[in-house]
């Protein structure tokens, strides 16, 4: 498994044809407290770039993109009922949803953690 | 997802370098660099100044005082009571009043706060209209008064259930005072005005500090174990929880005072068959509404869901109906209720606490209840 980084912030871990996405660390520390997470559909196709998710911390909104194409497999129904685990556990708990990888090579343009990690810096 | 855009010509506040170093995240506001949040966060800041006591930057507010070229005070306060729907006049020595400046069609130029302080009225009004606010009196008022700036004062307020008490360990008088009391004080031997209001719904002091003694004093009051210098970000959830106006967003030029929720505001004086009845701008339209009321008003709206309802979205009557009947003015999460909240516009007709309106978000409609305001209740000392 591997996990790679979107230019937005959101992080994949890859296991087979079945990414887990989720915000990164960094993410959640720009938006603040989370309040509410709304989370596309099981069964949704997902293009890439497309608007999936919606983050909302006590100062705004924000959408969560697609980071690739891919149906949407599962979703993390337990930030229903505490979106603050975007904030106490961004990279593991409160992932977002699990994709079925459409297209391998939408992955290529994505960042390893060192490649991420500059790009916060 | 995230955006920063920080223009190069942000003035600052006297506090500027104190919120800095106490770790104050910076951002553009009124022209302004202020903090929106400090490491404590949005949440816990609101919390912690519902549950001890905050201390606020709001040094970008305009301060200006209001002198009669006579001399005599009731001179200046009926000058004043041209541009103002208030009752002036009878604003006691050492009081502070709530008002709104209006224009001839009845709108709201921008809400204020008027203090008598004996021989001169104080005024303090919102940063992104102060300018326009200082030609405004200067237009009108020029004949018989002197308008005077206050830029060289900073303000700070201090806020919640345990501010009485740390104020008095600065201030001896501050406990004695009431809700809208303000005056001339000593606070740690500067020369303060001091009033006890707010914008939280809580208890709570105001106070302009000269701008030299600024950050020593607020530097010792945030030494005080209870206090925590609070952001923009929880000022903000604070003053939509006590359900009180943002002017720029619940009301601006196209609302009246009426429309608006504020009838509590014009004293009886300035009302039909009053002794000094109308008479300030736009007082046929706001007199008029007030007797036979206004086409829409503001309203509280209660999401049933958990999703913040924010600014700008639309309302609808039903799930399917096409047409908007109003819309969000202010909208976000209440950190004391632990739930969405919002304030927005519907017709009178429609506006009936327990009403269901439906918001439009994110392409679906979502039920809201509209709901008597404050959401939290106001614990003023009066």
């Amino acid at each position: 498994m591997t996990t790679l980084y979107t230019e937005d912030h959101e992080w994949l871990l890859i296991d087979g044809d079945v990414v887990t996405v989720g915000i990164t660390d960094y993410a959640q520390s720009q938006l603040g407290d989370v309040v509410f997470v709304e989370l596309p559909k099981v069964g949704r196709a997902l293009k890439k770039a497309e608007a999936a998710a919606v983050v909302e911390s006590v100062k705004a909104a924000s959408d969560v993109y697609a980071p690739i194409t891919g149906e949407v497999v599962a979703i993390n129904d337990a930030l229903a009922a505490e979106p603050a685990l975007v904030n106490s556990d961004a990279d593991g708990k409160a992932w977002f949803f699990k994709l079925k990888l459409a297209d391998k090579s939408e992955l290529d343009g994505l960042m390893d953690a060192d490649a991420y990690k500059a790009h916060t810096a | 997802m995230l955006a920063t855009d920080k223009p190069s010509t942000l003035k600052q506040t006297p506090l500027h370098a104190l919120h800095v170093t106490r770790g104050g995240k910076m951002v553009p506001f009124a022209g302004y660099d202020m903090p929106v949040q400090y490491a404590t966060g949005v949440l816990k800041e609101h919390l912690h100044t519902r549950a001890a006591a905050g201390l606020f930057d709001v040094s970008h507010m305009g301060q200006m005082t209001l002198r009669a070229k006579s001399g005599k005070l009731e001179d200046a306060a009926l000058a004043l009571e041209k541009l103002v729907p208030m009752d002036i006049l009878a604003l006691a020595p050492d009081r502070q009043r709530y008002a709104q400046f209006t224009n001839e069609t009845g709108g709201i130029l921008d809400d204020l706060m008027v203090a008598n302080f004996g021989d001169h009225l104080f005024l303090v009004v919102n940063a992104a209209c102060k300018d326009e606010d200082e030609a405004h009196l200067r237009a009108h008022l020029s004949d018989n008064c002197i308008i005077e700036t206050l830029p060289d004062r900073a303000l700070i307020a201090l806020q919640g259930p345990k501010a009485a008490d740390v104020l008095a360990e600065f201030c001896p008088e501050a406990p004695a005072m009431k809700f809208m009391d303000a005056g001339p004080h000593q606070v740690n031997g500067i020369a303060c005005f001091v009033s006890r209001s707010g914008y939280t719904g809580e208890d709570g002091y105001e106070i302009s500090i000269p701008n030299d003694q600024a950050e020593a004093l607020t530097s010792a009051l945030l030494d005080h174990p209870d206090m925590l210098p609070i952001g923009l970000g929880a000022r903000d959830s604070l003053r939509l929880e006590a359900g009180l106006c943002l002017y720029g967003h619940d009301i601006d030029t196209t609302t009246t005072p009426i429309e608006g929720g504020l009838n509590w505001s014009i004293q009886k004086s300035r009302r039909t068959g009053g002794a000094r009845a109308g008479g300030f701008l736009g007082s046929d339209k706001i007199l008029a509404q007030l007797d036979g009321g206004a086409p829409r008003k503001r309203i509280g709206l209660l999401p049933e869901g958990r999703a913040p309802v924010r600014e700008g979205v639309l309302l609808f009557a039903d799930a399917t109906s096409t047409e908007s009947i109003g819309s969000v003015t202010s909208g976000g999460f209440g950190p004391s209720l632990g739930a969405p909240i919002a304030m927005g516009y519907l017709p009178s007709a429609q506006a009936a606490d327990g009403t269901t309106v439906y918001a439009e978000l994110r392409g679906q409609r979502m039920p809201m209840k509209v709901s008597p305001m404050p959401f939290v209740p106001h614990s003023y000392k009066r």
